[in-house]
C-alpha cells in the first residue's frame, strides 16, 4: 500500500501525546506536518538537508522526558544517513526517525532518489543498531506506528512509503528564532 | 626545536575541560582528533556529559541545534579538516540564531608534514568568519582559558558561533613513526 502523504502524517499526529515532539525534515515534511495542525512542539526546518535526525537526537537526549519523532523524507535521510549509525550508537529511548519514502526529489522537479535505485533505508536502519525497524504496509501498520511514537522504549525506524506526488504547500512560520523559541518553551513546560 | 607530541598531556587539555564543566556543558559530540584525545577521555569518564561520536562533523551542529532546544549546551570537538564539512549546516545556527561552541584543533600549519591538510587548514578561520562565527586562534597555553571563556559567553550569552582554535604549535607536533 501506498499512501498520500498529507493523510499519513494526520493519522500519525492525530492523537498526539502532550509530550511529543515532531521535527520534519525540510520541504514537504515541514509543509505535511504544519497541514496536520500548527503546535508548538513542531520543530519545522526550512533548510538544514540532512540535519533533522540530528537535531531529534540532540533534543531526545537533552529531555529523557520527552518523545521526539523525526519526520523526513528519502532525500534529506540519504544525507544524512550517517546520523542513523549515530543514532543507533548513543541509544535514546525517545527517539524514533520515520522516511517518507516517495523515491524522489519532491521539492526539486521529482528526480529519482536512491531509494528507487534499490537502497533500503529500513535495511540501513536495521544493520547500524535500531532496536526496531518497521517498513509500514497498511492502515493497522500506520495505526501502529502512530501508537508507537509516544510509547515505544528504544530507537524506532519507520519507512511509511507515499505517493510521489505535490500537494498544494502549506506553510508554517519562517522565522527561525521565533519556531527556535516556541520548541525550547514548549519542552521546558513539559520538565 | 621539537614542539612536544601531540599525545603528550598537557595542563591546558584539563583547564579546558574545567571550563566546558564550569559552562554546564552536557553534550560533547566529536569526529576525534589527536589534540583533543584527552578532552575526549576526560568528557567520557565524566557521569553529567553525554559524549557522542559522530559519523561528520556536521551532525554536530544539528546537534546542538537539537540539545539547546531541550535546554542543555553542547560543545562540537573537532580537527580543522572538519570546518569543511560543516559549512551549510551552519545555516541553522545563523536561521534560529542558535548557540554553536566549536573547538577546533588546528592541522596544516607548524610543523605539518602532510601537505593534504594545508587546504583546508589555512581556509579554517576566512570560511568561519564567513558563516558569522566568532573566531579566536590560540598559540600559547596561557591564552586557551580566556578564549573559551570567551567563546562560551560569546556562544551562550549571545545566541551565535563562536569557534576556538587551538594551534598546531600548542598542540604539538603529530606523531608519525611510532
Amino acid at each position: 500500500m501506498i499512501f498520500e502523504r498529507r493523510a499519513a502524517m494526520k493519522t500519525l499526529l492525530a492523537d498526539r501525546p502532550n509530550n511529543l515532539f515532531v521535527v520534519p525534515g525540510l520541504g514537504s515534511c515541514t509543509w505535511d506536518t504544519f497541514a496536520a495542525g500548527d503546535d508548538d512542539r513542531n520543530f519545522y526546518l526550512w533548510g538544514a538537508m540532512g540535519g533533522a535526525a540530528m537535531i531529534g537526537l540532540g533534543l531526545a537526549l537533552a529531555k529523557p522526558n520527552i518523545r521526539v519523532a523525526v519526520v523526513t523524507g528519502d532525500g534529506e535521510m540519504l544525507m544524512g544517513m550517517g546520523s542513523l549509525a549515530t543514532i543507533a550508537v548513543q541509544k535514546p529511548k525517545n527517539l524514533s526517525v520515520v522516511v517518507f519514502d516517495n523515491g524522489h526529489y519532491g521539492e526539486t522537479g521529482m528526480q529519482a532518489s536512491h531509494t528507487q535505485g534499490g537502497v533500503d533505508l529500513v535495511n540501513v536502519a536495521k544493520s547500524c543498531g535500531f532496536d526496531r525497524v518497521l517498513d509500514v504496509a497498511d492502515d493497522a501498520g500506520l495505526q501502529e506506528l502512530a501508537g508507537l511514537l509516544g510509547t515505544y522504549e528504544g530507537t524506532l525506524f519507520a519507512r511509511v512509503p507515499i505517493v510521489a506526488d505535490d500537494p498544494p504547500r502549506a506553510l508554517p512560520e519562517k522565522d527561525g528564532v521565533v519556531i527556535k523559541d516556541r520548541v525550547r518553551r514548549a519542552a521546558a513546560a513539559i520538565g | 626545536m621539537n614542539a612536544p607530541s601531540d599525545l603528550e598531556v598537557k595542563p591546558w587539555q584539563d583547564q579546558l575541560f574545567e571550563q566546558l564543566k564550569g559552562a554546564d556543558i552536557r553534550q560533547v559530540c566529536y569526529v576525534p582528533d589527536a589534540g583533543h584525545a584527552r578532552l575526549i577521555a576526560r568528557c567520557k569518564a565524566d557521569p553529567n556529559i553525554r559524549d557522542i561520536a559522530l559519523t561528520t562533523e556536521e551532525e554536530g551542529i544539528a546537534l546542538a541545534a537539537g540539545a539547546w532546544l531541550g535546554g542543555q549546551r553542547s560543545a562540537l570537538l573537532m580537527q580543522s579538516s572538519g570546518v569543511g564539512n560543516c559549512i551549510n549546516m551552519l545555516s541553522l545556527i545563523r536561521a534560529c540564531r542558535f548557540p554553536m561552541l566549536m573547538l577546533v584543533t588546528m592541522r596544516g600549519e607548524w610543523e605539518e608534514f602532510n601537505p593534504w591538510q594545508e587546504p583546508m587548514g589555512s581556509i579554517v578561520e576566512p570560511a568561519l568568519k564567513l558563516c558569522e562565527t566568532d573566531v579566536a586562534k590560540v598559540t600559547e597555553p596561557a591564552q586557551v582559558v580566556p578564549a573559551v571563556q570567551n567563546a562560551i559567553q560569546l556562544a551562550f550569552g549571545g545566541d551565535r558561533a563562536a569557534a576556538v582554535l587551538l594551534s598546531q604549535r600548542l598542540i604539538g607536533r603529530k606523531v608519525w613513526v611510532k
